[in-house]
């Protein structure tokens, strides 16, 4: 009986002493090899509001360690900010997203405290920790596992900025643009003539559309599967625009199947304009405009339908065009039509080289509504945009002789005008 | 003439400003601002669908009165139109609706919705179906551009051979070396003459856009300047 209630008792101890040991949190005094190392917090710059910045410094050797960064408000309340951060990361973001808009608050003041350990600490450790008001700076023992607190930072308060100042480049560029722009724009107005070299895919329109009239075909016009918002799409209406004039002035049909309905009213209004504007608005059929689809290859099937059916004289294809471009320019090419691309995509142009007569070359496109105007005032953007050209062709010269000499002739002057040059570019 | 071209004209210009002026701008206030305008564009874009229904319906309708050549697959496309705008309605689109699980006491909310069946095992293998096309037209393209009649095409065919063989297995087995050879044609001649037409097409969108918010470029609201 002795014996049995001997054990017992020595059973009770083993288990309170097992208990109290994995439970407990023991303070230690400088443990860890990371004594005087801290972490710092600053609101993030040049962002909207509702982010904090925490960045950390510690010993190389400790990179495979991992740390958890808790936030503390002013109002007292704790929570975990991240668990499984490698130490060799240096850095931590702590920003409401849309999942959690009200993470951090404009104008609250935070404080953050680091905890370092060898292995992700576990919830139950987090638990306590989060209980804590305030944890003092200074190595503690948990379950036998060792980790480091660090001193809580100064208050950190986030706030939304007006101004991006890392953007102050695209600002600079952007003026610099305008003022070119505005400058030929000047020179055009004050009567300078400005030249425009021969487009051969443009002076082609004609031709297609006089060889389909000859023909007694109609005339297919394929804007691609872009939006209304993207500016290939509209430098397609634009040559759209001259296309309709030219069709309705031969008296011919012109087919304009479309990818988007914004896009297809769009040319309806434009073909339709156009045909006015001939002194043809009776051959305008709002129904040669037509939608298809917005599925890309039901797209791609739908207008390779209609040319097998319709067999057009001539076909244009001026737009944002993807993984469709050739299954539409090589039935384009089949039914033995004359064939006018355009197309901003680089991916896509030597598919429309290999299968069409004509093909306008990304900027090429966005010249045409310059070209077929031959508007002095037109005319000026493609002066500037050359000036623009020549500037860019200096600036790619110029970075490229100085890392010449930065990195081939490691030469240290060099090297930090090659990182100035390239801070200031970056956005 | 105010309302037709005056104020678009006006509207693309206060917009476009103000949408530059947004991207300099990262204050929520911002943020607000750009968000309301994608919403408007989705509201302005929803009311268009309207229209291209019409459009559809009109055009297939005329064609079955008119009974143009291959007017019976305007039916098909008819049926498919009412059909799939049917099974949305009142099937779900993600997950069936009450409705649907009334009617049909078999169907479970975890179920496959008609709508989603319809573009699962309908849309996506004709999808695929396209899209494979385009190996064949990549053959023929290929053949009608390869042919050595110039120097600029017996460049392009020289120049396309040894990528072809680069990138398979064959190529490395005839020379170790092709790969890299291959990787250095992307990485620097090709690499350098995209960059080209790219900077190219940027400077003409921003231009195009200049153009635009000065009301200069007015061709795409259709008519005159």
């Amino acid at each position: 009986m002795l014996k049995r209630t001997l054990l017992l008792i020595l059973f009770l101890i083993l288990s309170i002493s097992l208990f109290s040991e994995n439970d407990s949190l023991i303070f230690l005094e400088n443990q860890f090899p990371c004594e005087g190392f801290y972490i710092t917090g600053r609101d993030i710059p040049n962002d909207g509001g509702s982010g904090i910045e925490i960045n950390w410094s510690f010993p190389d050797s400790l990179d495979n360690c991992f740390l958890t960064v808790l936030r503390r408000d002013e109002f007292g309340n704790n929570s975990v900010v991240a668990t499984d951060l490698l130490v060799s990361s240096k850095q931590v973001r702590d920003v409401s997203s849309d999942e959690e808009p009200s993470r951090v608050k404009d104008g609250i003041k935070y404080y953050y405290t680091g905890i370092l350990s060898k292995k992700i600490i576990d919830e139950n450790l987090l638990n306590i920790l989060k209980e804590k008001s305030y944890l003092k700076n200074g190595t503690y023992i948990f379950n036998n596992d060792t980790f480091y607190v660090t001193s809580e930072t100064d208050a950190v308060i986030s706030k939304a900025s007006w101004f991006n100042l890392s953007r102050i480049p695209v600002l600079i560029s952007l003026i610099i643009i305008a003022f070119v722009f505005l400058y030929y724009l000047n020179l055009a107005k004050s009567g300078k003539e400005l030249y425009i070299r021969k487009i051969n895919g443009l002076d082609a329109v004609e031709e297609a559309v006089g060889r389909s009239t000859e023909m007694g075909k109609p005339i297919m016009y394929i804007l691609g599967i872009g939006y209304v918002t993207d500016i290939p799409t509209i430098a397609g209406l634009t040559i759209l625009s001259r296309v309709s004039k030219k069709v309705a002035e031969y008296e011919t049909k012109i087919l304009v199947p479309s990818y988007d309905p914004v896009v297809m009213t769009t040319a309806q209004e434009v073909v339709k304009e156009a045909f006015t504007e001939a002194g043809r608005p009776d051959l305008y059929n709002k129904n040669d405009i037509m939608y298809i689809t917005q599925d890309q290859f039901g797209y791609a099937a739908g207008v390779d339908g209609m040319m097998m059916r319709e067999k057009p004289g001539a076909v244009f294809l001026q737009g944002l065009f993807f993984a469709e471009s050739l299954i539409l320019a090589e039935t384009g090419h089949s039914i033995g039509a004359i064939q006018i691309s355009g197309t901003t995509e680089t991916a896509q142009l030597p598919f429309f080289v290999a299968a069409c007569d004509y093909t306008l070359i990304g900027e090429e496109m966005m010249a045409a509504s310059v070209y077929l105007q031959k508007e002095p005032m037109m005319l000026s953007s493609i002066a500037a945009e050359d000036l623009l050209k020549v500037f860019i062709m200096l600036l790619i010269i110029a970075g490229f002789v100085i890392s010449i000499f930065a990195f081939g002739f490691n030469i240290g002057l060099f090297k930090n005008l090659f990182d100035h040059l390239v801070n200031a570019l970056q956005v | 003439m105010f309302v037709r071209r005056t104020l678009p004209l006006l509207v693309s210009a206060v917009f476009g400003v103000a949408l530059i002026l947004q991207f300099f701008v990262p204050h929520p206030a911002s943020k607000n601002f750009y968000n309301m305008m994608l919403d408007w564009l989705i509201i302005v874009s929803a009311f268009t669908y309207l229209i291209a229904v019409q459009s559809t319906v009109e055009l297939h309708f005329t064609k079955i009165k008119r009974k143009v050549e291959g007017w019976q697959y305007s039916i098909i496309v008819l049926i498919a139109l009412f059909v799939t705008a049917f099974l949305g309605v009142f099937g779900g689109a993600f997950m069936p609706t009450t409705l649907w699980m009334k009617i049909f006491p078999s169907v479970k909310p975890s179920d496959t919705t008609p709508l989603m069946y319809t573009y699962l095992y309908m849309q996506m293998p004709m999808q695929s179906t396209i899209f494979s096309l385009l190996a064949f037209y990549m053959a023929s393209a290929a053949f009608r551009s390869f042919r050595a009649r110039s120097f600029d095409a017996t460049l392009l065919l020289i120049t396309a051979g040894i990528v072809t063989l680069g990138r398979v297995p064959l190529g490395e087995f005839i020379y170790k070396g092709l790969p890299d050879v291959v990787e250095w044609i992307l990485k620097y001649p090709n690499m350098a003459a995209q960059r080209g037409i790219l900077i190219g097409v940027q400077l003409g969108i921003i231009a195009t856009s200049i153009k635009i918010i000065l009301g200069i470029e007015g061709k795409y609201l259709g008519g005159g300047k």
